[in-house]
């Protein structure tokens, strides 16, 4: 996975798919509540998205998120989730109570909407980031120290 | 009577055999790679299992249709969440072991079961 | 070794469909697991959480700190693995 593929047809095929994987992996995440999807569907799908180009390109692929970046990035997505619970704990509710989240709607309903579609990005972030992280350990576990 | 043991038993033994496939393969095979699919092939019967429990008859996805809240068209859909979650920790241990792996044959320079032990005894 | 695993693995299938007739029938809408709790997530899932999927309702909102453990389980799996196989590189980068 460290040099080109080198094919042409590849080189111009991958160019075609990964657009579309990545906005079908955003269309997923955004119409959770109104048809089957949601958080970790769209998660893997914008993780293979990126996977694509990183297979066919090797080391050069533009997509890059490798090394502690995708780490960090996972962490931050189980953290949005935390702080939108510790949010509705500041304005007086229990811990991930959406009714008391400080949004101006007109009935009740909408601010869980609002709630669940913020964990939903967390969750994606989170998924998408580790793949990518655990993918990139993988094939680049041949230049390890040797003991 | 065949009928009746067909659609109201026979999958549980099919989903039975499965996951005893499953751990027939990690009791037998030598190869550690081998084992770590095995173990995939276990997780994915467990996870049969529960949607099964799920089903009802006639009964379509658990999406809201035209505002009909008729419970006995809509399958129940507590199980289908907790399956979620339980994909998702099948991947997890999964990339876990892979490093584990990858670990293993880089010190020992073997990935047969027992060329491992034989090597790490010696 | 090889033919004492095969025989317990046969005696476990002969056991197993043995005892398949104690669970639900399939496919029968009054079976105890749809019985309790998710007639309740079922009728109001739109009214309370505005949300048709009920698959999305009760993972993100009736059961939401069960799905904040599981975003946890799948970050630490992943710093796992990257922690298991730079074992060796700090050792190389330091060089004591």
């Amino acid at each position: 996975m460290k040099h080109r593929f080198g094919s042409i047809v590849l080189d111009t095929a991958f160019r075609v798919l990964v657009p579309f994987t990545l906005l079908y992996g955003f269309y997923v995440l955004v119409h959770g509540e109104y048809s089957p999807g949601g958080g970790f569907q769209a998660g893997a799908l914008l993780a293979a998205g990126v996977l694509i180009a990183r297979l066919v390109q090797g080391e050069e692929a533009v997509y890059d998120l490798s090394g502690n970046k995708a780490v960090v990035l996972a962490g931050l997505g189980a953290g949005l989730y935390a702080l939108i619970g510790f949010i509705t704990m500041v304005f007086g509710g229990k811990f991930l109570e959406y009714g008391r989240l400080p949004l101006s709607v007109h009935d009740p309903a909408e601010l869980h909407v609002y709630g669940i579609l913020g964990i939903e990005i967390g969750v994606t972030i989170g998924v998408m980031a580790t793949i990518i992280a655990i993918f990139d350990a993988l094939t680049r576990g041949e230049d390890l120290y040797d003991d | 009577m065949i009928e009746n043991f067909l659609s109201s038993s026979f999958i549980y033994w099919l989903i039975a055999i499965l996951l005893l496939l499953g751990i027939f393969g990690i009791l037998e095979c030598n190869n550690l790679m081998k084992k770590l699919m095995a173990m995939n092939v276990m997780q994915v019967a467990v996870i049969i299992f529960f949607l099964v429990l799920a089903q009802k008859s006639h009964a379509t996805l658990p999406v809201m249709f035209n505002g009909d809240v008729n419970i006995d068209n809509y399958v129940n859909p507590l199980p289908h969440a907790l399956m979620l979650t339980a994909i998702v920790v099948s991947l997890s241990t999964t990339g876990v072991a892979l490093a584990l792996l990858m670990r293993i044959q880089k010190r020992y320079e073997a990935i047969e079961e027992d060329d491992v032990l034989r090597r790490m005894n010696k | 070794m090889k033919k004492l695993g095969a025989l317990l693995i046969l005696a476990m299938i002969g056991i197993f469909c043995y005892t398949s007739s104690g669970l639900p029938t399939i496919s029968d809408p009054k079976s105890p697991p749809s019985q309790h709790v998710s007639p309740r997530y079922i009728e109001k899932s739109k009214i309370e959480t505005g949300s048709p999927n009920f698959v999305t309702a009760v993972l993100a909102d009736y059961r939401g700190y069960d799905t904040l453990g599981e975003t946890t389980v799948i970050f630490v799996a992943g710093a796992a693995t990257v922690m298991i196989l730079r074992a060796g590189k700090g050792k190389g980068g330091e060089g004591k």
